[in-house]
């Protein structure tokens, strides 16, 4: 088995797994361990655009 | 007041290792068994399904396993970090260990997005580790 994944693609499982792990052991209770994966999932996804947008441009 | 509340924070003495030992060593071994092991079986499956899933396919990526190595001071850092948080997958790096799974460091984007998958599994799973060790010492609930 062998997985072929963009690099979108990749990037989103990574923010996925990473952002419930994160979510899970940082906050105190179940309401606040959701806001916070959301969050961190946000920010991996708004990370991946705006640096993907700047090596775009820095590349020209 | 809040500065002597913080000094005391820090201060805490380590609880006695049969407290929370069981919990971090089964925690390293599987990904969220410190939690089930704790009582908290929720968060343990969702840190057993995170964990897990981001070392499969890393290794379905075909990621490369990091060996230590000594030379140059970079190649020690990323060679010896790399291979500790490889280390931290627990079972999962034994499993794969022992199945004889080897990939060579190559170029390519996916291959090396399954390495960053293989180790973050693993340096994910600490941070379990670390919280199943803040639950078992009564930090944390």
């Amino acid at each position: 088995m062998k997985m072929n994944l963009t690099h979108f693609e990749a990037a989103m499982l990574f923010a996925l797994f990473a952002s419930v792990v994160l979510g899970v052991v940082t906050r105190n209770t179940d309401k606040e361990r959701l806001q916070y994966g959301i969050y961190t999932f946000a920010c991996f996804i708004l990370a991946l655009f705006v640096i993907g947008w700047l090596m775009r441009l820095g590349h020209g | 007041m809040a500065v002597k509340e913080k000094e005391k924070e820090q201060k805490q003495p380590l609880p006695p290792l049969g407290t929370w030992f069981p919990a971090v060593a089964l925690s390293w071994l599987i990904p969220g068994g410190g939690h089930f092991l704790l009582k908290r079986p929720g968060r343990g499956i969702l840190l057993l399904l995170a964990v897990t899933s981001m070392f499969v396919c890393g290794l379905a990526m075909r990621g490369y396993m990091f060996q230590p190595q000594s030379g140059d001071l970079l190649t020690t850092l990323i060679n010896t970090g790399g291979f500790i948080g490889d280390l931290c997958g627990g079972v999962l790096y034994l499993l794969t260990v022992a199945f004889g799974y080897s990939q060579v460091d190559e170029a390519g984007h996916v291959h090396d997005y399954g390495t960053k998958f293989l180790v973050t599994a693993g340096l994910l799973n600490l941070l379990a580790m670390v919280d199943a060790f803040e639950i078992a010492s009564g930090r944390k609930d």
